[in-house]
């Protein structure tokens, strides 16, 4: 069950990205992007993902926000003009590529559901679930995670977001300091 | 305070009533993601998008009178920070970086107070995104890649001057 209504889901969102690709209207394809995060958030939903299905709702109404603004008030809305004849050999190629890569690593994959980490013995991810309560007291097993066993990856994260932050408001800075009027 | 700028007055009602919602749902999501789904990174994210939604209505003054830009950078630079020196104390106290130094007990399970430190660092990590993500919004309708009304009007006499 769980299975059929993942695939339909997938399928969806690629028909959701294809319309993205192929609509000449700049805001419609915005829109079919947003469709395809709001489908995938619903996809972590009935994988058992909830804090995974959160975050990429939150995170998929900002970007859809910041990139409509941005659409609209660009005047140049709808694109023209047809694509390349080389770009479509090389995408089709790369298509082909990528279908006989996956095609082959498909028998290698795990069963459907199954963990995929805990093939060898004494993996840590069955000390996670098992013992991630008693060691952390965090009743939430991926916050578990998160916060103690792999906190170095948060820490890690938590920087990389700090860097870039940094970075956009000192780029940006330098723009807006030229008109002070504007540095509301 | 923007009283002609920002959307129209439903929009505007409609912000004044849901703001708080949308910051306490995300407060919520952020104190209490060791027991519950979410955790510091979505509860930020739903915690900034009030403020987004401020400025959407209203007009980035208005969210600055909610948030000043000064507060927000100091906002972030103190997320950071505190989970760094969360870190660095399980160091000090414990011995080992990142130690659950304040530690659990199993009478203490499923209560809020259950999981040591992983419920300030929730907390620190939750306003660390929350003013950085702010602050990117605020600095790109700043650039007039985002603004509403008077941006768009001095993108257009911009471009009806040669």
């Amino acid at each position: 069950m769980i299975v059929e209504l993942t695939a339909g889901l997938i399928l969806l969102m690629i028909a959701g990205a294809l319309v993205a690709i192929e609509t000449r209207n700049l805001l419609s394809a915005v829109v079919s992007v947003g469709a395809v995060g709001y489908l995938l958030s619903v996809a972590f939903l009935f994988l058992g993902a909830p804090d995974i299905a959160i975050t990429q709702i939150v995170v998929e109404i900002l970007c859809l926000v910041i990139l409509i603004r941005a659409t609209i008030s660009r005047d140049l809305t709808s694109i023209s003009g047809d694509r390349e004849l080389i770009g479509l050999l090389a995408s089709l190629a790369l298509l082909l590529v990528v279908t006989v890569v996956v095609i082959l690593t498909a028998a290698y994959f795990p069963e459907f559901g199954a963990a995929v980490m805990d093939r060898v013995a004494g993996a840590p991810s069955r000390t996670y679930l098992l013992d991630g309560l008693e060691k952390t007291g965090a009743a939430n097993s991926v916050t578990a995670v998160l916060l103690d066993f792999r906190a170095y990856d948060t820490l890690g994260e938590a920087t990389v977001l700090f860097c870039s932050i940094l970075g956009a408001l000192t780029v940006l800075r330098r723009r807006a300091r030229k008109k002070p009027e504007e540095d509301a | 305070m923007a009283a002609e700028g920002g959307m129209s007055l439903v929009v505007k009602t409609v912000t004044r009533w849901l703001k708080g919602l949308i910051f306490l749902f995300g407060m919520y999501i952020m104190i209490y993601g060791h027991l519950t789904p979410g955790g510091g990174f979505a509860g930020g994210v739903i915690c900034a998008s009030a403020f987004i939604l401020i400025t959407l209505a209203y007009g980035a003054p208005e969210a600055y009178r909610h948030l000043p830009r000064g507060a927000a950078e100091k906002l972030d630079s103190f997320g950071a920070l505190t989970f760094l020196i969360i870190a660095l104390l399980g160091l000090w106290f414990a011995g080992v970086f990142f130690r659950n130094f304040i530690g659990t007990s199993p009478e203490s399970h499923f209560r809020l107070t259950s999981a040591g430190v992983i419920v300030p660092c929730n907390l620190a990590i939750g306003l660390k995104v929350l003013s950085s993500l702010f602050l990117v919004f605020v600095m790109l309708s700043a650039l007039h890649i985002i603004v509403s009304g008077e941006g768009r009007r001095r993108i257009e006499r911009r471009r009806h001057t040669p």
